[in-house]
Formats: C-alpha cells, structure tokens, sequence
C-alpha cells in the first residue's frame, strides 16, 4: 500500500510545517550577541530537516523502483478502530465519571464484548482492578486519580486512610 | 581506585534485605513480560516505570534493571514455546528453539536458553565492572563541546549502522529532538512550541509520555493487528535429569558462548546495534564455526546458546555508555536514564564521584539479579507455560488499563494522558510504515542535553562554531559522526553510479 506510506509521509511534511511556524515565536536566526542561536533556532531547523526528509520519502514513492512498506490486514481495521475509540472514549470518561467508572467499564467492554470472555474472569478483572489501583496509588503512593462526580463516594475511604 | 574494595561496598547494598526482595520481584515480573510474545525489556520498563514510585529512587532503578534483566531471560521461552519471539532480541532464538520444542526437546531448549543467559550475563557483567570505572575517569574530562559531539555520534551511529531506512532514521531523530524542545527554552526561560498557549506544554513533553504511548498503546495496537489466532503452546516438562543433561551439553560449548557474551557486551555498547544485532551475529557466527553448520536450524543446542548469550551480554553492554558517560545505547537504557533523572540521580561520571554507593549498589544487583533470573526461570518454566496460554485480550486490556493510569500518575495531568493516546495511535503507524521508533526515543531523552551543550558551548566560546572540532576529544567524535553519517550516502551513490554502468551496457 503505497497510499499508506505517501499520507505518513505527508502527515509528517504538515507537522514539520506547523512546527516551524510555532518555532518563529523565538529568535530562530543566529543571536550576536550571546553567541549561539537564538531559542527558536533547535526546533525551526530540525523541523526543516524533518520536511526536506520527509519531502523526499514522498517523492521516492512515486519513482518506479518504490515498493510499499506499509502492509495493512483489512480484516483486522475494525477491531483495531473499536479498541482506539473504546480507548478515547475511556480516556474522555476519567475526568467527568472518575477513573472508577471509566476503568471498570473499559475493561468490561475489552473483556466481555469485545474479547467475549466469560462472566467469571470478566467480573474478577473488572472489579478487582479498581481495589488494587486504589491500594496501590491513593493508598500507598498518596497519587489521587481523577473522580468526578464520584468524588463525594470517597470521602469516607479518604477518612479512612489519610 | 580498587574496584573490588567498591564491588564489596556495593553488595553491601544490593544484598540488604529490601534490595534482595526488589531484585527478586523485578526478576519475576521481568521473566513474564519478557516471556509474554509482543512485550519485551522496553515495554517492561515503559509499563512499570510509573509504579517504581512506590520504592526509594536507589531501588527504584534497581527494580528497573532487575526487570530489564528478567525480560532478556524471558524472551527466550515464547521464541521456544511458541515460536513467537518474546521481543525482537529474542529472534534468533526461534531457529533453533522452535525446531527443538517440536521434537518434544522444549525443556532442554529452556534450559539451554537460561544457562546461556547466565553465561552471557556474568561475563557481561565482569566486563561492565572492568569498563566503567576506566571509562568514568575518561568522561570526567568532558565539557560541554565533547557531549554534544558525542550525542551528535550516538544519533549518526543509527544513521550510518542501523539497518533501518536512512531517510525515515533522519526524520524520527529530528521529530524526537523538535519534542524534547517543547516546554521552556533552556537558556532564555522562554515558552516555544506550545502550540497556541496549551498550559499542559509548559512542562515539555515528558519521554515517559513518548515511552508509554509508543511502546505501551502503540505496541498493544501493533499486537491486536497481528494476533489474529491464538498460537499453539508446546507443553515442557523440566526433570533434575534433564537440568544435569543439558548442563553437561552445554559445557561442551563454552566456545560458542564465551564469544557470543564477549561480541555481545561490545556490540551492546553501540547505540544502533544492541541485542538484536548482537544476537543474530552470534549466530550467524556459530553456524560458521560449527563442524556441522547443516545441523543449524534443526534444533540445534548451540542455535539456542550463541543468540541467548549474546543478547543478554548487549543488554548489560548497553548499560555502560548510560551509566558512565549519560549517554543511552538503547530504547531500554534511555528510559532508565529518563527515570533516573526523575529521581535526580543524573548520571554519566559525577555520579561515580557523588553516587559511589548508588552506582556500585546497582552493578553488584546486576549480579544478584543474574542468579535470581537464571534460578527463577528454570524453576518456573511450569507456571510460563500456563500464562502463555493466557488470551492476547486479557494481557491487551490490562496493559492498557496500567498505560492510562501509570500515564497520569507521574504528573497528575490528564493532559499527559491524552498525549499518550496520541503518540501509541501515531507509534502505530509510524511504525506499521517502517518507521524506526528507537532512535525517537533516544532522540527524545537526549535532546535537552544535546541542545544546551550545544549552546553552552557557543556561549562560552563567543559564538565560534570550530570549537567543537578544535578539542580534540570532540573533534575526533564529530570526525567519527561525519563518517557515519556520510557512509550510507557513498554507498548509495556508488551502487547508483554501479546500476547506470549496467543500464547504458
């Protein structure tokens, strides 16, 4: 698949751009006064490397010799988009549900639907995570995960362990 | 300096009952994830490093390297069992072992497999206590113009001997430097490349953040592509006959493996190669010096020994350029590195001066951990065959599960979270393309030492750029670099100018 390394390459070419307009907020030519470069200098020229590369790895795919380095097995395209988006979805989730509605449901979605395992394990991993995550951070590493609006449910475990 | 007076001092350290304990642990856990096709030393430690903080920062990279350690053990059983390597170090493993597990010599090929590691492992470990003080002492010398020369050769050495595509090298070396530029510039205190004020940036890109997208998610989803059906698992059974067996079988081929650990160590110590390569040659290299090279590739012992030898031999070879000069040979090493700046230990050579309990402390747990590593899995090989046969979606969703959380943790910031997602999908495809994702990270960790050398440098010398070729410590580094880097592009053009001459014929 040819298509495939070309929009790489051209998803790279894009952020190499945007890279160097973002790098011009700093001085990205040489500072005669303190010697050296300016601080937008690393970042702009880096990123210029990156577009001449990456230019060039456009341009070698369309020369008569090119050959695809990307493969892709169709079959395999949606279960992959489903973990991506149940992993974006889970990630969106933490901030408003907490990470104890989030994680749990990820892992019975993985588990269950997507893996289709049975109740048993399903029911030992889903719930089970939750209580060594607690123990594990809140509990022993003082690290608090995003709650939500579940926070009020912990004050009472709070009082207990802090 | 008497290093076995500082040896002694060390395992005063490392044998304290709370750094035993750690060693065993990170050994354990280090021989399942090695073991577990698809996550290797790299994954492992990207995976576990946001739970080290759970013990002092000494430990804590003790635990790391015990894991590291454990894994290069670990790949070795699914390259036997089933036929997957564990971790792209353990492929040359698969030659032999495979064949052998399939005539129902599965259990002396794990056998052959640990002893070789151990081999491997404690000549590689004589060495790295030989090396590093000697090479500390070189490093002491260095100011800012030799680091950056020598981040400049770390980087070319991918360019010039890894075998990756040479453009696609350049280009993940520079999107990993243009990263580890975002944040604060080092020398003004300015922000650049927050990309339209997103407070998150203001703290730069963390390499956990890199590492946990690229070699957690990213990997998941590389596995979740890939694993279509369940692979078969060759039941071993392990008797004390067969460990005398394949013992004496295995002293017969000291040769091979006394080669295999010294060519790993060196090998190991170059930041492109490491135990993949060192691996494949030592094999390469035992089949050539075999009386019956026909043998190889039909299960034969010596195909298991020579790459499980050298492989573990380049991991602990790797570890030197890190600990003594601060400069990471491989992915695995730089996350060490990353997180031994985290715990503000920074190392290279001020750290023999300041950290000497630390720094001999970690090198004799190495060898603490390579008697755990060698006893663990002989005596586990039971309980591996029974988790290898776990569901590749369980282990997905667990791993997932500890990337989202061990992501936040660090920095408490679901901005760090969301970045991890974003760099796992984009590691995906970077890698699906043929993309080298080490040098990314490498690339990563090193840039903010490689760009404030830099400028340190031109500061100090009023701007003048021939500073870095006048010394002659780094001038010899860049001369080395400019090799490395020109090499590919002569080889391109004379094979170009070869092919012309064939065409107008």
């Amino acid at each position: 698949m040819l298509a495939g390394d070309r929009i790489i390459a051209g998803a790279i070419m894009v952020l190499s751009v945007y890279f160097m307009i973002h790098a011009t907020a700093l001085p990205i030519g040489w500072n005669g006064e303190t010697g050296g470069p300016g601080g937008g200098a690393f970042p702009f020229w880096l990123s210029a490397v990156m577009l001449l590369c990456s230019s060039l790895i456009l341009l070698r795919s369309f020369g008569a010799s090119a050959r695809a380095s990307f493969f892709f097995d169709m079959s395999m395209l949606r279960p992959l988009l489903m973990v991506i988006a149940a992993l974006f979805v889970t990630i969106a989730l933490i901030p408003i549900a907490g990470a104890y509605i989030a994680i749990p449901l990820f892992l019975f979605w993985y588990l269950k639907i997507f893996g289709r395992h049975g109740w048993v394990l399903t029911l030992c991993l889903t719930l089970g995570t939750p209580v060594f995550l607690f123990f594990f951070f809140e509990a022993t590493l003082k690290i608090l995960l995003p709650k939500g609006f579940t926070e009020p449910l912990f004050f009472p475990l709070y009082a207990m362990f802090f | 300096m008497d290093v076995l007076a500082l040896l002694a001092d060390g395992f005063a350290t490392s044998l304290s009952p709370i750094n035993l304990m750690i060693v065993l642990l990170g050994v354990t856990a280090g021989l399942f994830i090695g073991a577990m096709p698809g996550l290797g030393s790299v994954n492992g430690v990207a995976i576990v490093l946001p739970l080290t903080f759970i013990v002092p920062p000494s430990s804590a990279i003790i635990l790391l390297a015990a894991i590291y350690y454990g894994a290069m053990y670990g790949g070795a059983v699914s390259s036997i069992l089933l036929g997957i390597p564990g971790a792209s170090t353990a492929v040359a493993t698969t030659f032999d072992g495979r064949p052998m597990a399939q005539q129902g010599k599965a259990g002396l090929a794990l056998i052959a497999a640990a002893v070789a590691s151990f081999i491997g492992g404690t000549i590689s470990v004589i060495l790295f206590t030989l090396f590093a003080a000697p090479l500390a002492d070189l490093a002491l010398k260095f100011g800012p113009a030799e680091e950056f020369a020598l981040v400049l050769l770390a980087f070319t050495t991918f360019v010039g001997l890894g075998g990756d595509d040479k453009l696609k090298t350049v280009v993940m070396i520079c999107l990993g430097l243009v990263l580890s530029t975002v944040g604060l510039d080092l020398i003004s205190g300015q922000p650049r490349l927050i990309f339209g004020d997103i407070p998150g940036f203001y703290s730069g890109i963390s390499f956990l953040v890199l590492a946990i997208g690229v070699y957690g998610i990213g990997e998941i989803l590389y596995t979740i592509e890939t694993s279509k059906t369940a692979p078969q698992v060759t039941p071993a059974r392990i008797t004390f006959k067969e460990l005398g067996y394949g013992i004496k079988r295995m002293g017969r081929i000291w040769k091979t493996m006394t080669f295999g650990s010294v060519m790993g160590f060196f090998v190991g110590m170059l930041p492109a190669a490491g135990a993949t390569p060192a691996s494949l040659m030592a094999y390469g290299i035992a089949k050539q010096t075999s009386r019956s090279p026909e043998t190889f590739g039909k299960g034969n012992i010596e195909g298991v020994a020579a790459p499980e030898t050298a492989n573990n031999a380049a991991s602990t070879g790797s570890l030197l350029p890190m600990l003594t000069l601060g400069i990471p040979g491989s992915p695995t090493t730089a996350l060490l590195l990353g997180g031994m700046v985290m715990w503000g230990l920074v190392p290279g050579p001020m750290l023999f001066i300041e950290q000497p309990d630390f720094v001999w402390g970690l090198i004799s747990s190495l060898y603490t951990a390579n008697f755990a590593a060698v006893a663990i899995n002989i005596a586990l090989i039971p309980l591996f065959v029974w988790a290898l046969r776990m569901p590749f979606t369980v282990l997905c969703a667990i791993v997932m599960v500890l990337c989202i959380v061990g992501g936040f943790a660090p920095s408490q910031k679901m901005h760090d979270v969301w970045l991890i997602a974003g760099f796992g999908v984009a590691g995906y495809l970077l890698r699906k393309a043929d993309y080298p994702l080490a040098p990314l990270v490498l690339a990563l960790v090193l840039g903010p030492l490689m760009e404030k050398s830099f400028r340190q440098t031109l500061i100090a010398e009023q701007g003048n750029v021939l500073a870095f070729i006048e010394r002659p410590l780094s001038g010899a580094f860049i001369a080395i670099a400019v090799l490395f880097f020109v090499l590919p592009f002569v080889r391109y053009l004379r094979k170009g100018s070869r092919r012309s001459i064939v065409t107008a014929e």
